[in-house]
């Protein structure tokens, strides 16, 4: 009699989304250009789901633009971003985006509970008052990064690491697919930090695709299982170990990654 | 005191004036406020100075001056959108040099036309809240329950919009659409609001009944109803000291706004200058910054 090796949840979620072959995001020669200037060039790769994918490079490679790029909030100038065989700019109710905290005005006026909801928008639909439901999830949402005792805050009282968790919070409460986030772990505190990589890997047992911006290449790089390194064109994509290579690293960053070395896989 | 108040209510031009009073205070705090939160403050002025060609040359067709007004509006948006777009000129400068055309044609074409039509080009540029007609007063309550009717209906997503653009576009939230209907709603507010103010001091109107509520309530819709309350009472009280003191309708509306205003900077429970905790004479912030000042 066989016995019956029963697999961590991880390990069958990343055979769920391997097997079935539904839940990835195929980009294909992907290129921006701003004016005459060409940001991001021929791009193509492969995001699946129940991993946590990090975007790396060095300032200025189009981390940004490429996350912008594939969701159609800039205009391309080539290639498609295609999310189960229809193009991802279509379906966008199934993403959830969490831009840079240099975009957002925060003396704006509004609290934590706003923008929480505003999570919730999309999915209540025009012309309708948010549900009962839609509340429950928005406070299940704020409990699970920890901040449902600043509901009643404007946002502007908060610290970075804060308001972070609270944007966290709104892209839990779209019920989203895919979580895109723009620089998360920019000028925030190492507690806030963790509870994001935590939720992240809570996202990706989940089955979710999970793409994040990163612009550390310290410690943090190890919660991350596959990664893209770019500098306006693709360097390398895959798991991490693939990519973080000292190799790679140089050819990204030229020079100024020696300082690393000792990381790189 | 109160009898003096009344009083005058008992003439149906000035029954008229307190209609357009309270219509007036009530969509400029609202709409203003999305134009507060966007610092967009400009480009209320702009459009407020870019109705007038619209006015001038609705009076020389006998056509509806607020359709006009409004037509004039819209084109000068689209005509700063087509310069910010399709040329290296910044938004600002566009504005710029948008409105000021709009603004001399328009004083041009009233000139031209004061004579013949018995129209007096300093009603429009400060108000008259006085001498509004029956049919004005209906048009500004049709535009009235219009904005509001529009504002109450798409709150939830011009919230998300005017917070996080970038994320209510990835929201799949229709963003150019939501923005264009702001913009109506501006021109319209703009429009509805000059006969009241005069379209120089409309922007007025505009932001400071907003501004002097955001710096006492911390939620959009709080800074809306606040604001409102706040302009209305401006509206009412410009309206009495036009009719006591025969001043320009205007001017006196904005100055009672910007006295409130200045009572919430220095009053204010969480930002007044006089009144933040770590207030006390000698040490205050506000002396430490004179003291730089001076220094």
């Amino acid at each position: 009699m066989k016995t019956l090796n029963l697999p961590t949840d991880e390990h069958w979620m990343q055979q769920v989304c391997h097997v079935r072959d539904i839940p990835r995001i195929t980009i294909n020669h992907l290129g921006v250009k701003y004016r005459t200037v060409e940001a991001l060039r021929d791009v193509s790769f492969t995001l699946n789901c129940g991993r946590v994918t990090g975007i790396i490079g060095p300032n200025g490679a189009g981390k940004s633009t490429l996350l912008k790029g594939m969701l159609g909030l800039i205009p391309v100038s080539s290639g498609t971003a295609i999310y189960q065989n229809q193009p991802l700019m279509d379906q966008l109710a199934k993403v959830a985006y969490v831009p840079q905290r240099s975009q957002i005005d925060w003396t704006y006026p509004a609290t934590v509970w706003d923008v929480v909801m505003m999570g919730r928008v999309r999915k209540t639909g025009w012309f309708r008052r948010f549900s009962i439901v839609s509340r429950k999830i928005a406070q299940t949402a704020l409990e699970r990064v920890g901040m449902s005792a600043f509901r009643d805050r404007p946002i502007g009282q908060l610290s970075g690491g804060q308001q972070q968790r609270v944007f966290l919070a709104r892209a839990l409460a779209q019920e989203a697919e895919i979580f895109c986030f723009d620089e998360p772990f920019a000028g925030i505190d190492q507690k806030t930090e963790a509870v994001i990589f935590e939720i992240f890997r809570e996202l990706a047992n989940e089955g979710k695709i999970v793409l994040v911006v990163n612009h550390d290449l310290g410690e943090s790089i190890a919660n991350f299982d596959d990664l893209i390194l770019l500098n306006q064109e693709l360097i390398a994509a895959g798991s991490r170990e693939k990519v973080f290579t000292q190799e790679n690293l140089y050819r990204a960053y030229g020079g100024q990654v020696i300082f690393f070395q000792g990381k790189a896989a | 005191m109160l009898e003096a108040l009344i009083e005058p209510l008992q003439y149906s031009f000035m029954q008229r004036s307190l209609i357009i009073a309270i219509l007036v205070g009530l969509i400029c705090a609202v709409v203003g406020s999305y134009l507060m939160v966007q610092r967009l403050a400009l480009l209320g002025d702009a459009i407020s100075h870019s109705v007038l060609p619209g006015l001038a040359i609705a009076f020389m067709l006998g056509a509806n001056i607020f359709i006009g007004a409004f037509i004039a509006g819209v084109i000068s948006t689209m005509a700063i959108a087509f310069i910010k777009t399709r040329s290296p000129i910044k938004e600002d400068a566009a504005m710029g040099i948008v409105f000021s055309a709009f603004f001399a044609l328009g004083i041009t074409l009233i000139t031209i036309i004061q004579k013949s039509n018995k129209i007096d080009l300093n009603h429009f540029l400060f108000g008259n809240i006085l001498g509004v007609t029956f049919d004005e007063v209906w048009d500004t309550a049709i535009i009235a329950a219009i904005i509001l009717f529009v504002v109450g209906l798409i709150y939830k997503e011009l919230l998300f919009y005017t917070f996080d653009p970038l994320g209510a576009q990835a929201a799949g939230l229709p963003v150019n659409i939501l923005n264009f209907g702001l913009m109506l709603l501006i021109a319209l507010t703009i429009v509805a609001s000059m006969k009241a103010v005069g379209v120089i001091l409309v922007l007025a109107l505009l932001i400071t009944p907003g501004a002097t509520a955001y710096l006492l309530v911390k939620r959009l819709h709080q800074v809306m109803i606040l604001g409102a309350l706040i302009g209305i009472f401006s509206s009412i009280s410009g309206m009495y000291l036009s009719y006591f003191y025969n001043l320009p309708s205007g001017p006196a509306i904005v100055l009672v706004a910007s006295g409130f205003f200045i009572l919430a900077l220095l009053f204010s429970p969480n930002y007044g200058i006089f009144t933040q905790k770590n207030f006390s004479l000698g040490q205050s912030s506000l002396w430490r910054e004179l003291k730089q000042i001076f220094r």
